[in-house]
């Protein structure tokens, strides 16, 4: 378990707001949402569909931005940030595990994992390889590393898709329903993974899930009802 | 190899089809370029080559005698400029030796001569032919007009009273080397000379006319003892011979006129012929550059689930846009060097087979490197350039939209 004394806030969202459409119709998918994350926090976000989940999750990914309210990430105002400074700053601090793997077809599983560390480098180098190659050790993949996503099972797609999401060693990684698209048993794999990888290095989980039993595991749950939190 | 170039080429060898008909439309457009360039500078060359067998860069001569007014012009009175001009005689350059000495001096001359022109009747036995006397210093003028390659008998090498005839006047005349003909001027002077060289210059009507003698026959004949008619040059670069001839006329204060002027209408020709040839190349690069946008910005949208994935992982608009290029660069450079190739290989199997009677190649090939240089650098900007649009769309890809719609 993380050390409590020291609890750092990763993440502090306040009053945020978001609408789609600009006139006509207007959709307010979030009403107003405060919330903070700790540093080693494994939380879980539920909610009926269409409560905003995923839009809530894209806006603290800084995929896309709040019409009102505050986002605070590592401490630092994100309002302010150019376009140009917010795509740096996700590609530092924040790893991605999508519903769908989203894995590049044409790359590896080594070169996908190691595609945030190209980005962020600008080129390949054999210390990436190396790390990519420990990361997919981690997830059980050491003998996939040359396989093309489409040669891998869905778990094992997941799997690539989580160590990629570790690969810049971001302090917060979110996770859009991980699970939903596996059966129980290797839905149950990865949960684990996730948990497992949460305890040894610290990093704050925020996952998005259906899966009520998979919640229950979790140390905090949120749950997201209409666009509010109400727990 | 930075990412932007992995992830281009990647992109490229992915899409194979689409990548394929890009570099298709690139190789073929570079290859009619190249083909239709060398093509046309072939045959121009061979053309002015042709044309300049036979004649000097720039021909020298005295200023035409003034004709005087009559009228004076006054203020009240507008005086027609045109008057009309004298019957020009025979008029020798002012001290063409110390002339030549001084076109001798300049770089961008390489041959100088002087000439002794004026016509006569050739007569042998009962024929009587009207031809052009070309009184010549041999060794001189062989490097204005090179007589040694066109003799068919005999040799271009005059002193004395020989001459050296074209083959057709020989025929005319039933002369052979050796036989002694009479020139005739029409103020009633006359020579006899002895047939040492038979040419053919190529040209029909010359080697009708054309008889070459000594300067000094020629001087005697014309009544123009000591004095020459004109002076040929031969410049360094062919191209330049109008500017030149402009600068010589000002310099030794005569009448200078360059083969461009003398050949205004061939000039002309080969002008639109050059304009032509740029208008089908514009349109043909216009269309390639067609073709690889139109693909490129369909693998945009196949590819924009992966642009929202790096997206995502924090690749920044200006990269994505930088890959989108470079496949347009790469497409152009490679398409451009295969079509090179392809130029390279219409133009020699077209020189091949276009073949004169005799079995000579109808022009000559020209396949110069600077083309070659000049078609990949064209070709790699045009494929930068188609791929500026598509790039663009790429760059402004929402990735939140392109994840969820996978
Ligand atoms: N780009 C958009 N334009 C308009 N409305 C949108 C847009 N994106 C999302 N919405 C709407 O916002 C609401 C919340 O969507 P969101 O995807 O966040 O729900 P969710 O909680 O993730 O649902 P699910 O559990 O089904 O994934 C939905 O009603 C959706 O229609
Ligand atoms: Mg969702």
């Amino acid at each position: 378990m993380p050390d409590m004394t020291r609890e750092k806030t990763i993440l502090q969202l306040t009053d945020i707001r978001k609408q789609y459409g600009s006139d006509g119709v207007i959709t307010q998918v979030l009403h107003g949402v405060n919330l903070s994350l700790q540093e080693g926090e494994f939380t879980a976000l539920i909610g009926p569909s269409g409560s905003g989940k995923s839009t809530l999750l894209n806006i603290i990914g800084l995929l896309e931005q709040a019409t009102s309210g505050s986002l605070r990430m590592q401490e630092r105002e994100t309002g302010t940030l150019s376009e140009e400074e917010l795509t740096r700053l996700r590609g530092r601090s924040i790893g991605f595990v999508f519903q769908f793997h989203h894995l590049i077809p044409s790359f590896t599983a080594l070169e996908n994992v190691m595609m945030p560390l190209m980005l962020e480098e600008g080129r390949p180098t054999p210390a990436q390889r190396e790390r990519a190659a420990g990361l997919l050790a981690r997830v059980g993949l050491a003998d996939r590393l040359d396989f093309k996503p489409a040669k891998l099972s869905g778990g094992q797609q997941q799997r690539v898709a989580i160590a990629r999401a570790l690969a810049t060693n971001p302090p917060l990684i979110l996770a859009d329903e991980p699970t939903g698209n596996l059966d129980t048993a290797a839905a149950d794999e990865i949960f684990k993974l996730l948990y497992e990888v949460n305890q040894e290095s610290g990093t704050t989980f925020l996952i998005v899930t259906h899966d009520p039993r998979l919640a229950k595991r979790c140390l905090r749950v949120i749950e997201l009802v209409d666009g509010r939190i109400v727990s | 190899m930075r990412i932007e170039w992995l992830l281009a080429l990647r992109f490229l060898r992915e899409g194979r089809a689409q990548t394929f008909f890009m570099l298709g439309g690139v190789t073929m457009g570079v290859g009619v370029i190249v083909f239709l360039t060398s093509l046309i500078t072939g045959l121009q060359r061979s053309i002015i080559q042709k044309t300049l067998g036979t004649q000097a860069h720039v021909v020298m001569r005295a200023p035409d005698d003034e004709a005087r007014r009559i009228i004076r012009p006054t203020d009240s009175l507008a005086v027609s400029a045109s008057v009309e001009r004298r019957a020009q005689r025979l008029r020798s350059i002012l001290q063409w030796q110390q002339v030549m000495r001084d076109l001798e001096q300049r770089p961008d001359v390489t041959a100088v001569s002087p000439l002794v022109a004026g016509s006569s009747f050739a007569v042998r036995g009962s024929a009587s032919k009207s031809v052009a006397l070309m009184g010549v210093e041999p060794e001189r003028y062989t490097r204005i007009v090179p007589m040694s390659t066109f003799m068919k008998e005999g040799e271009f090498r005059i002193t004395a009273n020989d001459a050296a005839i074209g083959m057709d006047l020989a025929r005319d005349l039933g002369a052979t080397l050796g036989d002694k003909i009479r020139l005739q001027t029409a103020d009633g002077r006359d020579e006899t000379i002895t047939v040492v060289g038979i040419f053919d210059v190529g040209i029909r009507d010359l080697n009708h006319r054309w008889v070459f003698i000594t300067l000094r026959s020629a001087q005697n004949l014309l009544d123009l003892v000591g004095g020459v008619s004109s002076i040929d040059v031969t410049v360094n670069d062919l191209f330049k011979a109008e500017t030149i001839s402009e600068q010589l006329a000002g310099q030794t204060g005569l009448v200078a006129e360059s083969w461009m002027k003398t050949n205004a209408q061939l000039m002309a020709g080969l002008r639109s012929q050059n304009a032509s040839s740029f208008l089908i190349q514009f349109f043909v690069i216009i269309s390639v550059a067609f073709g690889i946008a139109s693909v490129l910005v369909v693998s945009v949208i196949q590819k924009s689930r992966e642009v929202g994935i790096l997206r995502a992982m924090g690749c920044t608009r200006r990269r994505i846009q930088h890959i989108f290029l470079l496949q347009g660069a790469m497409v152009g450079l490679v398409g451009s060097l295969l079509g090179c190739g392809l130029g390279a290989l219409l133009v020699t199997f077209f020189a091949r087979t276009a073949l004169n009677p005799d079995g000579t190649p109808i022009f000559p090939v020209v396949l110069e490197s600077r083309m070659f240089l000049v078609a990949a650098g064209v070709a790699t900007i045009t494929g930068i350039l188609a791929a500026a649009a598509p790039a663009v769309r790429a760059a402004k890809l929402d990735p939140v939209v392109a994840i969820r719609n996978a």
